[in-house]
């Protein structure tokens, strides 16, 4: 269209169209609608909980459901400590998760080891998974945990489809 | 026609599971759906709390012992801060004791509202979980109020509390006890005569009174077989035997039955949480007058030589217990909760071990659950209340 | 009840064993020697005077420049006489003791994770193998010379599928059994 050629994206005030790029429209509808797994551990998942519920509701920012499922999901939230028996389990969950997928680790001890420096914790999840948002807190509040998802869905813009 | 094999199916059920209240994997052996025997594997929240607790101050243990049981988190640091009282010979004054009482009482309403919201969740009633969720939010509102954090506020410590009581905390208090009572009537308008609930919880998980006492299990479970025993009623602390409370219980000793014995205690929680509040003064004595164990305010601080070095020495090395050891038991949320501690006269624990009551309700699992269906057991769990974190440390 | 008063109460139950009061700030405690265990806690849950039947707490403390090394603890209760009650054995290492699952049902994982945490042997225990820590840990954290932080990468595979022969035959091969 001659007229739409002139813009780059967005809308033309003549002709009722959107341009835009399949990979844009791919990545916003992928963000808009992330759904986490659950993967809570220990008291970070009572938080996730407390997110998920009415007053911090996460079902704004689209994660309307918490699959039980992995492999309905694509977005694991690491809530919790992560101690050395349950690494390969968890390793199991994020391997059945199909592509495209995210990990957010959330609070101190998934991040780095939290208060427990010792023989039981996994010193920080990213040993086990690869992670792409860490949320510090013991445990964080559920609008920092929100504002690790919104982080998340920026990435997800900006990358590549 | 070929015959018919009729061998018994093994199924693997965990660790990532959302109907197992945190990481516990269960191996069961079922004959179609019937279960045969159930194996539980624990161990995939083990965070060496002990261990980690030897290494640490008397002081600095508290927010370790916090998060073993998550749910009921300030009951493990009272019986941890009441275990090392004890050891030193501390006497509470009376206001510290009733706000104590006022906090443990909150605690196990806090922690309740969440059993009752994932318990009805997990057999059906969804909509149960964002009812709780709702009124612990004010809950948790309160402990900001007192402490700046939601979940662990730390703000039970060894000697008495951290700091005075904030303006505005006989309002919030009294504003949620007078909305509460009327919520836990809607919560049971929603359960309790509900013909599919009554049909998934009665008669399923039946433990007798003398198996519950033989398995070790004490808390509601108990108190639902037809005992009365609550550590509240029979080894007093805290001064509880200055309150007037009714101790439920039921006899079925069945799901049903625990559900109706801890919606009873949480109103008799807000009763004695009432009293509570009607004693403790808006402004006064926080901690005990021991200024071994007991650091200055910090206006002092910063103004006499004193009292910031006693601040100084209580931060930097602490201060020693004398050798010996203790085990003071309270009614927690889930049952008797204690803290056996050894000390061995320096200024760091020398052993810490948490009594967990969910690890006592996981192990009489196979036994209870013998006989029934798969649902029965994520009913079972739901209903002995167990939290993975208190079951580990 | 006092030490003393459970004392006298077990002598005619439990003939020359040697008991040993202890002093405590909380609670009764009394030292039992190991070969008596079972019989002690038969007595202390069925006699009527004394009627223990709830088992608390099963744990143990290592004291370890002392010898004999470890401590096992029993903390029981008594609903019906309002009492509670701290047993303490010595043992010491490589040293066993006899179960007392036989007598309350909620020992059996109690005493597994004595088992676990600090390498305590009981001997006829139905089922003694790791509880707390994965199931091919070496060591036993709680002892005090094991270390609080160790390096050691994650280990992130285990094997895809077990069938149901090998998973008890793992169970099977865990298992402690001492040969007496």
């Amino acid at each position: 269209m001659a007229t739409a050629e002139a813009h780059d994206h967005g809308l033309d005030p003549e002709l009722p169209l959107l341009t835009t790029t399949v990979e844009k429209v791919v990545q916003w509808a992928r963000r808009s609608a992330i759904w986490p797994a659950q993967f809570g551990l220990a008291c970070c998942a009572i938080e996730m909980m407390a997110m998920a519920a009415s007053r911090y509701d996460i079902a704004r920012f689209g994660a309307e459901v918490f699959r039980g499922s992995p492999r309905q999901s694509d977005l694991m939230i690491v809530a919790g400590r992560l101690s050395r028996k349950m690494a390969p389990a968890m390793r199991r969950v994020y391997d059945q998760m199909p592509d495209p997928k995210w990990v957010i680790s959330m609070g101190a001890c998934a991040s780095i080891g939290g208060v427990f420096d010792n023989y039981a914790i996994v010193q920080g999840v990213d040993q086990v998974v690869p992670v792409d948002v860490y949320v510090p807190g013991c445990p964080p509040r559920p609008e920092s945990l929100i504002y690790g998802i919104v982080q998340l869905q920026n990435k997800i813009a900006r990358s590549r489809a | 026609m070929a015959e018919l094999r009729t061998e018994t199916m093994t199924v693997n059920m965990g660790p990532q599971h959302p109907s197992t209240h945190g990481v516990l994997r269960l191996v069961l052996e079922l004959d179609g759906e019937v279960i045969q025997s159930v194996m539980p594997t624990i161990g995939y929240l083990h965070t060496g709390i002990e261990k980690t607790a030897e290494q640490k101050k008397w002081q600095q243990v508290i927010p370790l012992v916090e998060r073993m049981d998550y749910l009921g988190a300030q009951s493990n640091s009272l019986a941890y801060a009441m275990a090392v009282e004890k050891l030193l010979g501390l006497e509470m004054p009376g206001r510290v004791k009733d706000i104590r009482v006022l906090i443990a009482e909150l605690q196990r309403i806090a922690s309740h509202l969440i059993w009752l919201g994932t318990h009805a969740m997990e057999i059906g009633a969804v909509s149960m979980l964002f009812y709780a969720i709702r009124e612990r939010e004010l809950l948790l509102n309160i402990n900001e109020l007192i402490a700046g954090f939601r979940f662990f506020p730390s703000y039970i410590r060894i000697g008495g509390l951290r700091e005075d009581l904030p303006r505005g905390f006989h309002e919030s208090v009294n504003a949620f006890l007078d909305r509460f009572p009327a919520k836990i009537d809607e919560f049971e308008g929603l359960l309790t005569k509900n013909d599919i609930f009554r049909r998934r919880t009665q008669g399923v998980g039946v433990i007798t009174q003398d198996d519950a006492m033989n398995w070790g299990l004490v808390g509601p479970i108990l108190r639902a077989t037809g005992s009365d025993y609550d550590v509240r009623r029979y080894f007093p602390y805290l001064g509880y035997e200055t309150y007037t409370f009714n101790i439920p219980t039921a006899s079925e000793g069945d799901v049903y039955a625990r559900y109706r014995v801890r919606i009873a205690e949480m109103r008799e929680s807000v009763k004695i949480c009432k009293q509570a509040i009607s004693r403790i003064t808006p402004s006064g004595v926080w901690a005990c007058d021991d200024p071994r164990v007991v650091p200055p305010p910090k206006d002092k601080v910063y103004s006499e030589m004193e009292a910031l070095i006693q601040h100084f020495l209580i931060y930097s090395q602490g201060f020693t217990v004398p050798a010996g050891e203790a085990y003071v038991p309270i009614e927690g949320p889930r049952g008797e909760h204690g803290t056996y501690i050894v000390s061995d006269g320096t200024n760091r624990p020398w052993r810490v071990k948490m009594r967990a009551p969910s690890f006592m309700a996981i192990q009489s699992l196979p036994a209870v659950v013998r006989g029934g269906l798969i649902a029965d057991v994520v009913a079972v769990i739901g209903s002995t209340d167990v939290v993975m974190g208190d079951c580990d440390r | 009840m006092t030490a003393s008063d459970i004392i006298n109460a077990l002598a005619p139950l439990v003939p020359n064993a040697s008991f040993e009061e202890a002093s405590s700030v909380d609670f009764a405690t009394i030292y039992v020697p190991a070969p008596r265990l079972v019989e002690t806690c038969r007595a202390l849950r069925d006699a009527d005077g004394l009627r223990f039947t709830t088992i608390i707490e099963i744990t143990a403390a290592d004291y370890l420049p002392r010898q004999p090394r470890f401590e096992v603890v029993y903390h029981l209760l008594s609903i019906s006489r309002r009492a509670r009650v701290r047993l303490k054995v010595r043992v010491g290492e490589g040293d066993a003791l006899p179960t007392v699952q036989g007598i309350w049902k909620g020992a059996g994982w109690l005493e597994r994770e004595v088992w676990d945490m600090f390498g305590i042997v009981f001997d006829g225990h139905p089922d003694l193998r790791r509880l707390l820590m994965p199931e091919d840990w070496e060591g036993h954290p709680a002892r005090k010379d094991y270390p609080v932080q160790i390096h050691k990468t994650a280990q992130t595979y285990e094997p895809l599928e077990v069938s149901e022969n090998e998973f008890r035959a793992n169970i099977e091969r865990d298992r402690v059994k001492r040969a007496h």
